[in-house]
């Protein structure tokens, strides 16, 4: 055969299985499975640890609702935002990826902060003035590594999100990659809806 | 982008979830037996998790294999506390 038809005869890249248009996605699909095991044994752990406690305190009372319930809201908020930026580039809109990617960063920004203000409070007055301090209760234990693990979640997705942005912003990125990190996005949402229900309200 | 569907109503879902948050904290503060709270609760989270999943994630328009994958961990982890619960002393 002559070189051009070499060429032009070379195998198809294979499709993948699930998810034909893009291998990227199964893969963050089979990652949120694997990281939600990792949330999922941490929040077993919690419970079981909780429920053999006799001397367990109602979180409602040591922990502030209000707080987490806007930070609840935030991150279902920033989760519209991001599949509206996913919606805009699949439209070919870049304002609108630019908007609401960048609002979906801002929103898990501020979710940190809160976080954070919410953490310093407890360490500096709640935990102390109710003799719950590490070293005596497992509430403390359980409390901080399980929201503490999903911050870092936050601040990997924001991390994440910037460069998306940052990439798309180039040229470089469109509307697959923003699906996937969506998804990712979408996952850490998920996760905390869930650390809200079992940690703080139950 | 798997299928080819109509957009999901997203601000739909917005508002069924922040409903759902809502309804969320109020059972906490019913006067009625702790296992009803509790599987209130539990109930609302997991309905507030499939909403996500389903339609922000966009599970709904993939291949069924997909959400089996998905699925996988919540009943692993079911599993799991089934498995525990003869610990508990």
């Amino acid at each position: 055969m002559s070189e051009a038809a070499v060429m032009h005869s070379a195998v198809e890249p294979a499709e993948s299985p699930l998810t034909p248009e893009s291998w990227g996605k199964l893969g963050m699909w089979i990652f949120l499975a694997g990281d939600a095991m990792s949330f999922g044994a941490l929040i077993v752990g919690y419970g079981l640890l909780r429920y053999a406690s006799p001397n367990w305190p109602v979180p409602s009372e040591v922990l502030g609702i209000n707080l987490t319930a806007f930070m609840t809201f935030l991150l279902i908020c920033s989760s519209v935002t991001m599949v509206l930026s996913l919606s805009a580039i699949k439209m070919g809109d870049r304002r609108g990826l630019r908007k609401f990617l960048l609002l979906t960063i801002l929103g898990g920004l501020l979710f940190l902060g809160c976080q954070a203000y919410e953490w310093t409070h407890l360490i500096t007055e709640t935990l102390p003035e109710r003799k719950l301090s590490f070293s005596t209760h497992l509430f403390a234990t359980t409390f901080f590594v399980l929201t503490g693990f999903h911050g870092m979640h936050v601040t990997g997705g924001v991390i994440y999100n910037s460069c998306v942005l940052a990439a798309c912003l180039l040229g470089r990125y469109g509307a697959k990659h923003v699906e996937i990190a969506g998804l990712y996005w979408h996952f850490v949402d998920l996760v905390w809806i869930l650390i809200f229900t079992f940690v703080y309200l139950l | 982008m798997a299928t080819e569907h109509a957009e999901p109503n997203y601000m739909g879902v917005f508002w069924w979830l922040l409903a759902l948050t809502i309804i969320e904290i109020a059972v906490i503060y019913m006067p009625v037996a702790r296992l009803v709270v509790v599987i209130l609760l539990v109930g609302l989270a997991l309905s507030k998790a499939a909403l996500v999943a389903l339609y922000f994630m966009h599970l709904k328009f993939e291949r069924l294999t997909l959400g089996i994958i998905a699925l996988t961990p919540l009943i692993l982890c079911v599993f799991l506390i089934l498995m525990l619960l003869p610990d508990i002393s």
